[in-house]
């Protein structure tokens, strides 16, 4: 039994920055002080605040220790978890208040946080069961099996008005509804489980499968007495391998637990699971072609209906949720639908994980109710954008959704006001944009993201998104007329109505939506050929000034293909057919501040 | 598992281990851990708070350490601060009346006045 215990984070992004190491010589240097028998190191899952990783929390005391190094490690055994002297310098800055700490939840980054999703992550071990079921783990499962009707179950769902956290938005309990009661007399139902998290930015999926994939199983197995399915599949990227791996442990210890399998708390309810590797293929996250793979043939998704609460996997009726919608069942089911509802706006019940990214502070994940405003995400949670820039957008949903421009700071966010202004929650990418992005460009990266994953079945799709992405490619390069914005949005239109899935359906909506909110930006590409916040290369000259020029030289030498003339304390001068606007002659003439970009 | 009885069991043995990591407790064990205090065997004092507290559950109660309060000669010394009351200071300890502390302050609300500071036999 251990005193104290030092949660380490083992997330990915933590994993990346050296936590493994670190965990490594903890363990060495409290075996070298004799205390690993009194205090235990715990890999947990992702905390959230991944820009300071590696990150561990010390228990008793609470304290957070941010970017630590495996140098530190020493001092922190032989000082804080030997003699109880805590390492002042290496706590989280936002700890610690006029001389003594304070708890991490209530720091700017988590006070407004509400974890449902996200309770276990960087609390417990993910590979133990039994840290599992000591908070609550499982007792959902166990109450539903010894004292509920599935109808019971679904009840609760619909009461709760859990909405799909994948996107969509489609209401969870319908979903499970129609699958119950679609086909009376199907023989066997599938529960399936889109752990495919494909959106550039976005890592809320992989952060709960690492730090809580019991939760996962838990729901899973509820959804299958729900609807009366006996087996379930969980569809996960094979690029995300400590998720794969942690999934992999918790299933088996499910089953030597009985947690899963055959006569589940002697109810007589049987259910199994099994994973099965993606091979990142983007549209294997739109349902029909996630399920047409699990079956072994190539992803590629079919017309619908059938919906899959009809006829889905393998032609049987087949539920497929979300990772982090399953995450909430649990919770759901033992705090009760009332509860669940107490939590966010009118439509938009409970809570929604982003991933923050792009440019602000604080990038990781975090969980906010429903109807928090983009402001106190981007500026109190996120810690506002770096260097004193502006904001300017932020982007959600990916290559499916759109942009929330300076205007729509103060919305509240949920499903139907991101909607309504032309974006979508999406699976909870969030990446945040500054004065210094360009937004035809963000544009144009989304669409080559599509035109590299569309499937190629349909040709609004295929073909499509390839003709708007060379017109983004013209436009960026100052070869675009005022013509071709408006046969732009044309095609926009055209691939939306007409393609056959989700993929196609939602791929012109970077393009819509910042054409929608920054038009003038478009034009000034169009028209002026300039780009404002110099990002399109072909539209951006740098120039140096005549006035500020000392003739030092410096620019020259450093620059790669010979662009720039002049000799010594003389005016230089750039060539512009020769220059490829690296712009490491700006660095080079840091003291005198003579070359400008415009 | 055939039973809520033994998803139960399981819960309540790692309960105590999991309550480390809780914050907001109101009963607080601080143990002296300077050199001082491991010295006169401050560790095994430490240990045996911390095992007590977690195998009964003791949900509100926080062990933790310090460093030196400058009472050296009375080391180990424990404080226990419970809301409310007087911050009641123990010295001389070891395991034995670690255990023994635990199971009477903190468990049923006696303290053990022969082995606080304000015993004058001890405080010589």
């Amino acid at each position: 039994m251990f005193r104290s215990h030092v949660l380490v984070c083992g997330g990915t992004g933590c994993i990346a920055t050296g936590s493994e190491n670190i965990i490594n010589a903890l363990n060495e240097e409290i075996k070298k002080a004799g205390l690993e028998n009194e205090v235990g190191v715990v890999r947990t899952g992702c905390f959230g605040l991944c820009s300071l990783g590696p990150v561990m929390m010390v228990h008793p005391e609470g304290c957070f220790y941010s970017a630590v190094d495996v140098k530190d490690i020493p001092e922190i055994v032989s000082e804080h978890l030997l003699k109880g002297r805590i390492v002042e310098r290496l706590l989280y800055r936002e700890t610690v208040e006029d001389g003594g700490i304070k708890s991490l939840n209530n720091t700017a980054f988590y006070k407004k946080q509400f974890r449902i999703a996200l309770r276990n992550c960087g609390v417990i071990n993910p590979e133990s069961i039994d840290e599992y079921i000591g908070v609550d783990g499982y007792q959902a499962l166990g109450n539903v099996l010894t004292s509920m009707s599935p109808e019971q179950v679904i009840q609760i769902v619909l009461d709760s008005g859990l909405r799909g956290r994948g996107g969509g938005g489609f209401p969870t309990g319908r979903k499970w509804d129609l699958a119950r009661k679609l086909v009376p007399d199907a023989d066997q139902k599938f529960v399936c489980c889109n752990a495919d998290e494909g959106d550039p930015g976005a890592f809320m999926d992989r952060s709960i499968l690492e730090g809580d994939p019991h939760a996962l199983i838990e729901a899973m197995a509820i959804a299958g007495y729900a609807i009366g399915a006996t087996m379930g599949y969980i569809y996960i990227r094979a690029e995300y391998p400590i998720a794969v791996k942690r999934l992999e442990i918790a299933i088996q210890q499910a089953k030597d637990y009985g947690l899963l399998g055959e006569d589940i708390f002697g109810s007589g309810f049987n259910f199994d699971l099994e994973i099965r590797l993606g091979a990142g293929a983007f549209v294997c996250g739109e349902e029909t072609a996630l399920m047409i793979s699990i079956e072994g043939n190539r992803g590629e998704p079919r017309p619908r209906p059938p919906f899959p609460a009809e006829k889905g996997l393998f032609g049987k009726p087949t539920i497929l949720n979300n990772v982090e919608t399953y995450a909430n069942i649990p919770q759901i089911i033992l705090k009760g639908a009332e509860w669940f509802t107490s939590i966010g706006t009118e439509k938009s019940k409970g809570t929604k994980v982003f991933a923050l990214g792009g440019k602000i502070n604080n990038t990781g994940l975090v969980e906010i109710p429903m109807g928090m405003s983009l402001r106190e995400v981007v500026y109190e949670i996120g810690g506002g954008i770096p260097d004193g820039k502006k904001f300017k957008a932020a982007q959600t949903g990916g290559p499916s959704g759109g942009c929330i421009s300076v205007e729509n700071l103060d919305i509240p966010i949920d499903y139907d006001n991101l909607i309504s202004i032309g974006s979508m929650m999406g699976s909870g990418g969030l990446i945040v944009m500054d004065e210094d992005n360009c937004m035809v460009d963000i544009a144009k990266f989304f669409l080559e993201f599509t035109v590299d994953e569309s499937c190629g079945k349909c040709t609004p799709c295929r073909i499509g998104t390839k003709r708007l992405f060379e017109m983004l490619e013209d436009i960026t390069a100052g070869n675009g007329t005022m013509e071709d914005l408006d046969e732009m949005v044309e095609l926009c239109e055209y691939i939306k109505n007409n393609s056959l899935c989700g993929l196609g359906q939602t791929a012109p909506n970077p393009v819509l939506s910042t054409y929608h909110y920054f038009k003038d930006e478009y034009i000034q590409h169009v028209r002026d050929k300039k780009c404002a916040a110099g990002i399109c290369t072909e539209l951006t000259q740098y120039i140096i000034s005549a006035d500020k020029c000392v003739g030092c030289t410096l620019c020259k030498k450093v620059c790669p293909v010979d662009a720039i003339v002049g000799e010594v304390k003389q005016k230089h001068v750039i060539d512009q057919s020769k220059c490829v606007k690296c712009g490491v002659c700006v660095d080079a003439c840091k003291k005198f501040g003579a070359i400008t970009k415009g | 598992m055939k039973t809520l009885a033994e998803l139960q069991a399981i819960k309540e043995k790692m309960v105590g281990q999991m309550n480390v990591r809780e914050g907001d407790k109101s009963v607080r064990v601080v143990v002296g851990m300077a050199t001082c205090g491991i010295a006169a065997g401050a560790r095994p004092v430490l240990q045996t708070f911390s095992e007590v507290v977690q195998k009964n559950n003791l949900s509100d109660v926080a062990v933790t350490q310090t460093g030196c309060i400058g009472l050296c000669q009375f080391e180990p010394i424990v404080e226990i601060t419970k809301p409310g009351e007087e911050k009641v200071t123990y010295i001389n300890m070891d395991a034995d009346k670690a255990r023994e502390v635990a199971e009477q302050h903190l468990m049923r609300g006696i303290i053990i006045a022969e082995y606080t500071v304000n015993n004058s036999t001890l405080v010589k």
